[in-house]
């Protein structure tokens, strides 16, 4: 078995940048403000970032009841990711638990994309919570690796909450870089990246990969006794690829301290680019992503009738202003036409929640969609027994179709917002603007701070604008409720007919912080004499049906 | 001796094609043409599940939570739900009752053109569809939409509202008495408690396999939102004489103070 040969210098991986920031749903989860007062969040599991000072509020994001991301507390006190749910709570019961939302996760990190636009024009998110660029031009534009990776950490730094540093690393490969930032060193010097990597588990590189056919290959690799990766660069390519196939071929690839495909650094093919101009500008993020449905879908046909998968994609949209803004997103499996209506939709939403200076201040009018980056299309396997399948597909067409007929804002799903009362704690959102079949489980759980919120069960019929109705005790007066949460008498009347039972007040002093926003109520629940059961709020001296029990 | 050709056979009867590809057709148990339905509600439906290819009607108090119950084990299972003419449904009863929300669409009610094409596109595509009318259907298009939910084996919840059905569905759940439990009377200043549960009384009838009448007692929505058994009978061993005794979860209804909000959240 002789070692391979020393790569040549046409298929050296290109040298780039990673910046990861350590758990992101952590800290998007707080940034969003989703996380309970006392929740201090810190990305203290990183050696070479120090250590994170937070004290309180271990914070853990879940998704499908699996840990996906813990804070430093959280991991301090035995919490890992992959545990279950239950698992996670028991070690570390203080943890806040919040639900994994790829939403915020895209939304919040938009403004630190956005940051590195100032470095180089040439940053692509590779998911929330990474981003990577080839750094040939800014290395020699800011006096080398080490003076980049300062500048970018210090960009980085200065829009990150307190507590929490990105990790930065400069080396061949994105694979090697992003390995370097999360465990060090900054710089890994040109042709060193193999050497660097070869302790590192085999498994690391199929996650990078994120292919199910390399994560296989990495179990069938461990028990023939290849677990690191400079023990499988020591293999010959050529048996590699014959044994495990293309999957193997990357993993090799990458062992090796190669790009598995290099990071473009020309255009793919311009001509392939879309572009649609709005007239009138379109101010609303999710009308703006249902047009990028359409226009997704015909550059997809575009693609599909040469042969190809677009695996980067520029999403442009220009202002009637003429401000502008361009993000490139990344995806190894490819884009679907409705993930980059979803990543529009971050992306403009990111945009408008930015600092106020760098806001759009108009109506968006050019949405262009650039392919950067295309590849031979393999064809996609759908699932037999669940993940994407062909069921799925029919009815998210069935969907599109009926949106179609009765417009965007007709077939709308349903999104978990924070809040207390039984509309504030869902909002409905377009189904063009979302990703139908990679949704995450959203469930209005016991997360998030809402003290004083209902407990199920909730109300069934919920009106979209709440009903006023009278309510009246037994002398014909309207109940009040005083600034102390008692009523001024049993309820005995709702309009004509008797009340038999009820429960509350329930006082509720919302956003008192902010004038605008801010809303007192109180609720009461009523059961009446035919049986019914209704929540009613008082607010403003009017009261109002917020739902029935029925 | 032989076969001399003389005696002609009968000839065989000519069987259209159509007819033999029915024969042929592999057997399937009705039992396995039926959605999943929570344990709690199964006594009310013919084997156990939701026939599928069939129209589902709730009526009376409580309609809108005993549909919710009704679609949220299939809907939990993997199946798309769709509402159609229903924007007040409460979406977060919708998920207490254990409706998987990633599946489920709210479509506004279309206007009276394109009302049929519109639930009859949802029929053919997604397995569960919730339908309120707000207007009359006409026979011709409760045909169409009967041969679109056959064709694809899903399920029809009429949600009661003011449109009417010129057919009765397949099968008709009707819930007869309601009582709530855990608010207090009105003569108590303090309102304390809260609504935690109602006992509900539904009768179900139908056509076919659901045509025997069938008649349960439950907590719907239990403590929790989802559907709970009346009698909560532990897996392990019970005697047997317990189980005609009441339910003593029933007489311990109204405690003290009750829970308030602030507490639980």
């Amino acid at each position: 078995m002789a070692p391979s040969p020393a790569p040549g210098p046409d298929q050296a991986a290109e040298r780039a940048l990673v910046a990861v920031v350590a758990d992101w749903p952590v800290v998007a989860a707080r940034i969003a403000g989703d996380v309970g007062e006392g929740g201090t969040v810190g990305a203290g599991d990183t050696a070479h970032v120090g250590e994170a000072p937070d004290g309180a509020g271990p914070v853990v994001v879940v998704h499908a009841n699996r840990v996906v991301a813990a804070s430093g507390a959280a991991r301090a006190a035995g919490v890992t990711v992959g545990l279950r749910r239950r698992e996670a709570q028991g070690r570390c019961p203080a943890a806040a638990v919040v639900t994994a939302d790829p939403a915020r996760e895209g939304r919040t990190f938009e403004p630190l994309a956005a940051a590195l636009d100032a470095v180089t024009p040439r940053v692509e998110v590779r998911h929330p919570g990474e981003v990577a660029f080839p750094t040939r031009g800014p290395s020699r534009y800011f006096g080398g690796d080490a003076a980049l990776v300062h500048r970018v950490a210090g960009v980085l730094d200065a829009r990150l909450p307190p507590g929490v540093a990105p990790g930065v690393a400069v080396a061949d490969g994105t694979f090697a870089a992003g390995c370097a930032a999360r465990s060090g060193p900054a710089v890994v010097e040109p042709g060193a990246s193999a050497a660097f990597l070869a302790d590192r588990p085999v498994g690391e590189a199929a996650e990078h990969l994120d292919r199910d056919d390399a994560r296989e290959a990495t179990s069938v690799l461990a028990r023939l006794g290849v677990r690191a990766l400079g023990a499988l660069a020591a293999l010959p390519a050529p048996d590699v690829l014959a044994r495990f196939g293309p999957a193997g071929e990357l993993l090799h690839r990458l062992a090796r301290g190669l790009d598995p495909r290099p990071l473009a650094t020309r255009r793919a093919a311009p001509e392939l680019a879309v572009a649609v101009e709005l007239d009138p500008p379109i101010d609303r993020t999710d009308v703006l992503a249902f047009r990028a449905v359409a226009l997704a879908d015909d550059l997809h046909a575009r693609l599909a009738r040469d042969g190809r998968v677009c695996l980067r994609l520029g999403v442009e949209v220009e202002t009637d202003h003429g401000e502008r803004r361009r993000r490139s997103w990344r995806h190894e499996g490819g884009l679907t036409a409705s993930a980059v209506a979803e990543r529009v939709r971050w992306q403009l939403d990111g945009w408008l929640d930015g600092p106020a200076a760098e806001r759009p201040t108009a109506g968006v009018t050019v949405l262009r969609l650039d392919p950067e980056e295309v590849t031979a299309a393999r064809g996609r396997q759908l699932g037999f027994w669940g993940g994407e399948t062909r069921i799925d597909e029919e009815a998210a067409r069935a969907l599109a179709r009926v949106a179609a007929l009765l417009g965007p804002d007709a077939v709308t799903v349903a999104e978990v917002t924070g809040g207390r009362g039984p509309t504030d704690r869902i909002a409905s959102v377009p189904a063009a603007a979302v990703d139908l079949g990679a949704r995450t489980v959203v469930r209005p759980g016991p997360t998030g701070p809402w003290p004083g919120r209902l407990p199920p069960p909730s109300p069934a019929l919920v009106p979209a604008s709440p009903v006023e109705v009278e309510l009246r005790a037994a002398d014909g007066t309207a109940v009040a409720v005083d600034g102390r949460g008692t009523v001024s008498a049993p309820p005995a009347r709702l309009g004509r007919v008797e009340v038999v039972a009820w429960a509350g007040p329930w006082p509720a002093d919302e956003r008192w912080w902010d004038p605008d926003r801010a809303r007192r109520r109180a609720r009461v629940q009523v059961v009446l004499a035919d049986g019914t059961a209704h929540l009613l709020a008082l607010e403003g001296g009017v009261w109002h049906r917020e739902g029935s029990y029925d | 001796m032989f076969d001399t050709g003389r005696v002609s056979a009968r000839p065989r009867p000519e069987i259209p094609l159509a007819v033999l590809g029915e024969r042929a057709r592999p057997v399937t148990l009705a039992a396995e043409r039926a959605l999943p339905v929570t344990s709690v509600l199964a006594p009310l439906l013919p084997d156990g599940g939701l026939p599928r290819g069939a129209t589902v009607g709730v009526h009376g108090p409580g309609a809108t939570a005993l549909a919710l119950a009704l679609v949220a084990a299939a809907s939990g299972a993997g199946s798309w739900t769709a509402v159609v003419g229903a924007d007040d449904l409460g979406l977060v009863a919708a998920a207490e009752a254990g409706l998987a929300l990633e599946r489920t669409v709210v479509v506004a009610d279309p206007p009276p053109a394109a009302w049929s094409t519109v639930v009859a596109a949802l029929v053919e595509s997604v397995e569960v569809v919730l339908v309120r009318a707000s207007r009359r259907v006409a026979p011709g298009e409760q045909r169409r939409l009967r041969t679109h939910l056959r064709r694809r084996g899903g399920v029809l919840v009429r949600l009661p509202g003011p449109g009417i059905w010129p057919e009765d569905p397949d099968v008709r759940l009707r819930s007869v008495r309601a009582s709530w439990e855990g608010a207090v009377a009105t003569d108590r200043l303090d309102g304390a408690g809260r609504l935690r549960r109602r006992r509900l009384v539904v009768e179900a009838e139908g056509r076919g396999r659901a045509a025997r009448p069938r008649r349960l007692e439950l907590w719907l929505p239990g403590p929790d939102g989802a559907p709970a058994p009346l009698v909560t009978t532990p897996s392990t061993t019970v005697p047997s004489t317990t189980a005609d005794l009441p339910n003593p979860t029933v007489t311990a209804t109204t405690d003290g103070r009750g829970t308030r909000w602030a507490e639980v959240g």
